[in-house]
């Protein structure tokens, strides 16, 4: 009887602690969410079929998504989600398209082209491009992704918005790896 | 006298100096083009105030700077700006940097302002810290740190230190100055007492140049006895010879016993350290007005027919400083020999020899590559003999392990960032595995991806607050659209009862013509 009555108010009085802590430790959101959105790449290009990383973080918690539809972030960032969610490794969707391991590149928009349709300054995702209607736009190229949303078909005009590749200087020069000499650390 | 501390780690190195310290410091004919680039300097790049086609003399500003960690950079010689536009530079890349073309007249003349006589005893402090920085003077042993940015230390300055220690086998531009402007060295160091105010001067010199600490000390003699009591307090101090204990904090620690913080200045423990190289460039700014448009360069390397230090202007190619010192371009086109800026140990290897001589450049060493054929590196033995070896006391072995597998936060524990890259680790290595390459590329790996870090960052808070304006805008419109239609179902119910009693049977249509008469008579 005293056993039980010992036992049944611990367990009453863990109860309500553990019910306070629910309370006052209330976690907002979901901390994954964050975590996986942490690990991808932020160019916000939509490749992987959901309208930014965010969206595709809270696909792959939902099991809307697998962990390979991000090209930008490549093999390697596909290898931190399986790290993360304790999942296998899977090689990556090329429905998605392709991972390109050249140097990144940014948009650049040829003014004496640009009609000033204000079309890209609406679709990019960071707020990359300035411009308003009838106004020559441009890229502000130290925050373009290079997530290639403002390319043609978008764009109505040919050759006005297109890819460049970022110039490489002394300052963002790698030393090359010693395990692989002769590989340019151009990548 | 002070007892000399020690400094932990480090390694004794063959030094091959006589190759290049038994002549005196030669000239070199004045190249046709002058290459200067416009970040010669740790700190931000200069703008250029010349323009193409415009005609320049020797010490005219050419370039410059507002930021407080920069230098202005002149012209070396008279002549005229052909180009200003992209050109290979002195690194391990071979990558194109902004630099400014001179095409020189061979008159070299200087600009009237410079090379003259200034009475220095009038200047005050601040105009001679002014004079220092406008002259672009910068770090000559190697870090080119801008000069200026240390000669206004916010706490008192216990001990100046003029590092004249040169560790680095083969280089000897150091010893050359030290032994042929000794009295400059002096002269420079009593303007930074002037400066700087410390309790004492040290001018430090390894044990393996007696020569350099002779000249110094008769200088010291002759200045005494011309009644110049200064000097009491510069003290000429021998220390052993050991790489690297040119190295800035390794020196701080041989001399006054104190170790400089991590990601710490030297201000911070009270002393301030400078080249003699520096000193000098100081000396020639604030008595001669002479901008930093020249420096010693060693030239050596067991293929080189007259090794030697030489007097080099800023931007002579080394193609045309090597052919001064009897390499010709056929020797280069067929020995094909490695050419490495700055010493064995620390250098860069320069891609070819038409980039030009930067105030960095202390050393050209010209290597054949017949001679030495590295052989294969074998696996770690886990000796711990770069450990023993490393001057900053840290653990090469796991940070080797953890550069291979790129982990990145295990190498920030490890402090990867505090690695000199002096190359003890390296040399001492049974396995030959080199150390320092892995640490070289494990930190610019590590740079990289903070950056993209970074960027990710900044990309993810603009598509926050992208997300975040349009979904204002589109909360704002509804309410517009809401408030809209509140507003126009309040006027049908007040303009219900004034035609309701007039047109009973009326359609939607013919609601509102009565609503906006009755507005406008209203109105």
């Amino acid at each position: 009887m005293i056993a039980v009555l010992i036992l049944g108010s611990l367990a009453l009085l863990f109860g309500l602690v553990l019910g306070y802590a629910a309370i006052r430790f209330k976690v907002e959101g979901d901390p994954i969410i964050d975590q996986i959105d942490a690990r991808l790449p932020q160019t916000q290009c939509g490749q992987c079929g959901f309208p930014g990383c965010r969206p595709y973080a809270e696909a792959i918690v939902n099991d809307q998504a697998e962990i390979n539809q991000c090209p930008p972030g490549g093999e390697a960032g596909m290898q931190a989600l399986a790290d993360l969610l304790g999942r296998d490794p899977l090689p990556l969707n090329p429905e998605n398209g392709v991972a390109d391991d050249g140097p990144p590149k940014v948009a650049i928009i040829n003014e004496r082209t640009c009609i000033g349709c204000t079309k890209c300054v609406q679709v990019c995702p960071v707020d990359a491009i300035a411009g308003a209607a009838r106004h020559i736009h441009t890229v502000l190229d130290r925050y373009c992704t290079g997530c290639e949303l403002c390319l043609p078909p978008l764009c109505p005009v040919e050759e006005c918005i297109v890819m460049v590749p970022v110039e490489q200087d002394i300052q963002s020069w790698k030393w090359p790896n010693p395990e692989k000499p002769g590989q340019s650390a151009a990548a | 006298m002070k007892k000399l501390a020690r400094f932990k780690g480090g390694i004794k190195l063959p030094g091959f100096k006589s190759l290049s310290n038994q002549a005196p410091i030669r000239n070199v004919v004045l190249p046709e083009k002058l290459i200067i680039p416009l970040r010669q300097h740790i700190g931000e790049a200069a703008t250029p105030v010349v323009e193409v086609g415009q005609g320049v003399l020797k010490g005219q500003l050419i370039a410059t700077s507002q930021a407080f960690i920069s230098a202005p950079i002149h012209a070396s010689s008279s002549g005229r700006v052909v180009e200003i536009g992209k050109h290979p530079v002195a690194h391990q890349s071979g990558l194109a940097e902004p630099c400014i073309v001179i095409e020189t007249d061979g008159n070299d003349t200087w600009h009237p302002d410079c090379h003259v006589d200034r009475p220095v005893e009038v200047l005050t402090s601040d105009a001679i810290r002014s004079t220092i920085k406008q002259a672009g003077i910068v770090g000559l042993g190697g870090a080119v740190f801008p000069s200026a940015a240390k000669l206004k230390p916010t706490r008192p300055i216990d001990t100046l230190i003029i590092n004249g220690v040169e560790c680095e086998p083969y280089i000897t531009c150091d010893d050359a100055v030290m032994r042929h402007y000794a009295n400059q060295v002096l002269e420079g160091v009593l303007i930074l007492r002037r400066l700087i105010d410390p309790v004492e001067a040290i001018i430090a010199v390894e044990d393996n140049k007696p020569e350099a600490i002779a000249a110094l000390e008769s200088a010291i003699d002759r200045f005494k006895s011309d009644n110049r009591g200064q000097v009491n307090t510069i003290r000429v101090v021998a220390v052993p010879t050991i790489f690297p204990a040119g190295g800035e904090k390794q020196l701080i620690k041989v001399l006054t016993n104190k170790e400089v913080p991590q990601h710490g200045l030297p201000y911070e423990v009270g002393v301030v350290c400078l080249n003699v190289g520096t000193t000098v460039a100081i000396y020639n700014a604030v008595f001669k007005a002479e901008p930093l448009v020249s420096r010693i360069v060693t030239v050596t390397g067991e293929a080189v027919p007259r090794p030697g230090n030489y007097k080099v202007l800023i931007g002579t190619p080394v193609e045309h400083l090597l052919g001064q010192a009897g390499v010709s371009n056929l020797d280069m086109a067929q020995l094909k020999p490695q050419l490495i800026m700055g010493g064995p140990m620390m250098g860069q290897t320069l891609p070819h020899a038409q980039v030009p001589i930067v105030k960095a450049a202390n050393c050209i060493l010209v290597k054949n590559y017949s001679k030495q054929v590295m052989p294969p590196s074998m696996p770690c033995i886990r000796c711990g003999a770069c450990a023993a070896a490393c001057p900053i006391q840290l653990l090469p072995q796991q940070l080797y392990w953890h550069a291979r597998g790129n982990h990145f936060e295990k190498l920030e524990h490890y402090h990867l960032a505090d690695c000199i890259e002096c190359g003890c680790c390296s040399v001492v290595c049974p396995s030959r595995i080199p150390l320092v390459q892995y640490f070289r590329y494990a930190k610019s790996e590590f740079r990289d991806h903070t950056i993209k870090a970074r960027f990710a960052d900044q990309s993810r808070v603009r598509m926050q607050a992208r997300e975040a304006r349009l979904e204002r805008i589109k909360r704002e419109q509804e309410g517009r659209k809401a408030r809209r239609r509140a507003e126009r179902k309040k006027k049908k119910a007040a303009d219900q009862p004034a035609t309701s009693t007039s047109h009973l049977d009326t359609t939607k249509s013919e609601e509102k013509k009565p609503a906006k008469t009755k507005q406008a008579s209203v109105g």
